[in-house]
């Protein structure tokens, strides 16, 4: 298959290590971009290449960095590694098993922005991942590459690694910084926005692990490398994590706009033997499904959005026809139970309610009129939450609803899962 | 409270700007000791961050790996994300409570293992995925609840 940029580790074993990173011309991009650029001509090229968030959002990275204000405080940058998207697995890749990739686009990073201190907000769970960070970021230190004036540029650079401690809202950047300021992780009002009140109240950047893990190559390639992948809108390389009913399930690195269809078909192997696609949840487990009709839609930003869903993570998550819709859709909307931060009633009761009638209706206890509950209770927390979790409960069960009605009837008529679903109460008690 | 949570305090108090920062780091440290936050262990921390017991308490509270009651020698987290799911999950829960004689968020009556479920842990491509300590141990097959109990992780 194609070579790797973001995912190199693939290709040359050991590159966790700093010596092999180095050996295979890591932080080279590092000493160009201090020797070749001056910070404002860095913030230009990135917004040349085109590229976009890749935390879900897809906000183009170099406009962010524009909106700092010119107004002599100090910066920071902030690394979003708190990955718990369902479906998404991709920045722990990138953590794990290249970190140094990550701090060599951090340094890039805040030299651009000018950022003095950066911090990468890992996720709790990331036993592994913050110890490898951690072990890596001494070992950037030890080299000089961290530090007061680094390598005689007079730039300095303080990186450390924060522990998140199990929640999936302090992904979302303002209940991140919250959390690295010690409180609750309940997101804040915006605006302002991080880039004019962000840590501390400082200015600050918030990015995504796999977007800072494009500096390395952006720097060493060039804004028109990056422009000769993908689409006009949508230029660039990106990170695909595929799981579910797929043969070889795993991060798959592809141009922006590579078709579904060649994902699951040539990158994941295809489905398991004798199985065809029952819908696909594109982005991670906040986007509408798509259907087995829309498979020729090509993965970026645009076309995804024009066909109903959304890129958001990249986290793709494959259903074929043994998969119990209902079932499925309990599920990830419970997820949203669990993770709602609880400061809006909306997102906080609503989920709680979806995730009851949906949970009677997998079980054969439904009534007829449990699907307009659903309607209306979605209905209710559409565009009426404090922050996007609310909104983000729906993107599948909206679209379930709409694509597979029939199978909602019919869980309710027959009094049981058509599917077969073999049910324990394990699990949502 | 421990004669070297004091120093560990000011470590962490060190590493940020602003010191309100340290508290969770100091959270993390303790607990990876201690195994779990007690009443009174909350009191300390408050007292080495200057803040009230009710401000550490709400923070713990927050997050889900912030143990508020005692767990077993080893906290096994199931995966019960839908890629998980599909892969065989909720029977790998189920036979584990099975297998242990207790439900899910309980401890065994002899202190070994605590079961609890986690959301999608970010390695869906291994489902079904287990963690030990906070230690990746997967894919695991319902079927292999003994491989699960018997697997060795680092501290
Ligand atoms: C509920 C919620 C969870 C989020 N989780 C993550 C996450 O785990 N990682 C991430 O990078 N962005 C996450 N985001 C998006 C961030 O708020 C933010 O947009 C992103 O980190 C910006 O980085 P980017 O511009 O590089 O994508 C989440 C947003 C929401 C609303
Ligand atoms: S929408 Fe949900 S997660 Fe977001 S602030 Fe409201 S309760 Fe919290
Ligand atoms: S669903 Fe279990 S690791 Fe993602």
């Amino acid at each position: 298959m194609t070579q790797h940029y973001l995912l190199r580790n693939r290709d040359v074993q050991d590159i966790d290590q700093f010596d092999v990173y180095e050996a295979n011309g890591g932080y080279a991009a590092m000493k160009q971009a201090f020797e070749t650029f001056k910070p404002e001509e860095l913030v230009a090229m990135v917004k040349k290449s085109g590229l976009r968030g890749r935390g879900g959002a897809g906000f183009p990275t170099g406009m962010k960095w524009g909106f700092l204000p010119k107004d002599g405080r100090s910066r920071y940058l902030v690394v979003n590694s708190d990955e718990a998207e369902p479906g998404t697995f991709k920045d722990r890749e990138l953590i794990e098993e290249n970190p140094h990739q990550l701090i060599e686009g951090i340094i890039i990073s805040s030299y651009a922005t000018e950022a003095s201190e950066a911090y990468i907000y890992c996720r709790g769970e990331f036993r592994r991942g913050a110890e490898q960070l951690k072990r890596a970021v001494k070992e950037a230190y030890d080299h000089g590459y961290l530090g007061t004036n680094i390598l005689g540029t007079g730039f300095s650079l303080e990186l450390k690694v924060y522990r998140g401690a199990g929640a999936y809202i302090c992904g979302e950047e303002s209940a991140l910084l919250e959390s690295l300021e010690g409180k609750r992780g309940n997101p804040r009002l915006k605006p302002p926005f991080p880039a004019v009140a962000g840590l501390y109240g400082g200015p600050t950047v918030v990015n995504n692990v796999e977007t800072i893990c494009n500096l390395p190559p952006l720097v060493t390639y060039g804004a028109e490398w990056y422009t000769s992948m993908g689409t006009d809108k949508s230029p660039g390389l990106k990170i695909m994590s595929v799981s579910g009913r797929v043969k070889r399930p795993g991060n798959y690195e592809i141009p922006l706009g590579t078709p579904l269809r060649t994902l699951i078909e040539e990158y994941a192997g295809g489905l398991l033997p004798g199985h065809t696609v029952k819908a696909v949840i594109p982005g991670g487990s906040s986007v509408p499904l798509l259907m087995p009709d829309q498979l020729d839609t090509p993965l970026d930003y645009e076309s995804i959005v024009k066909a109903g869903s959304m890129l958001g993570s990249g986290g793709c998550i494959v259903l074929d026809e043994q998969v119990c819709i209902v079932g499925a859709t309990a599920r990830l909307v419970k997820f949203y139970r669990e993770e709602s931060c609880g400061k809006c009633t909306p997102c906080r009761e609503g989920t709680y309610w979806m995730t009851d009638v949906l949970d009677r209706v997998e079980m054969g206890k439904g009534e007829p009129r449990d699907l307009e509950v659903l309607a209306d209770v979605a209905d209710n927390i559409a565009g009426k939450c404090f922050c996007p979790l609310g909104d983000a409960s729906l993107g599948v069960l909206v679209s379930a609803l709409k694509h597979f009605r029939h199978e909602f009837e019919a869980h309710v008529a027959e009094h049981t899962c058509p599917m077969g679903a073999r049910l324990y109460d394990t699990v949502n008690h | 409270m421990k004669p070297e949570w004091q120093e560990w305090a000011s470590q962490a108090k060190a590493e940020f700007p602003q010191a309100n920062s340290a508290l969770m780091p100091l959270m993390h440290r303790i607990q990876l000791v201690e195994g779990w936050l007690s009443d009174e262990t909350i009191q300390d921390i408050a007292d080495l961050m200057g803040v009230t017991v009710q401000y550490v308490e709400s923070v713990a509270s927050f997050y889900s790996l912030f143990h508020r009651e005692p767990v077993g020698k080893r906290v096994i987290h199931v995966c019960v994300g839908l890629s998980c799911a599909l892969a065989g999950s909720d029977e790998l829960m189920h036979n584990l409570e099975k297998r242990l004689h207790i439900k899910e968020g309980q401890t065994t009556a002899d202190g070994a293992y605590t079961l609890l479920e986690a959301e999608c842990l970010a390695a869906c491509d291994k489902a079904p995925m287990t963690q030990i300590d906070l230690r990746f141990v997967g894919p695991i097959r319902p079927e292999d609840v003994d491989t699960l109990l018997n697997k060795e992780v680092p501290s």
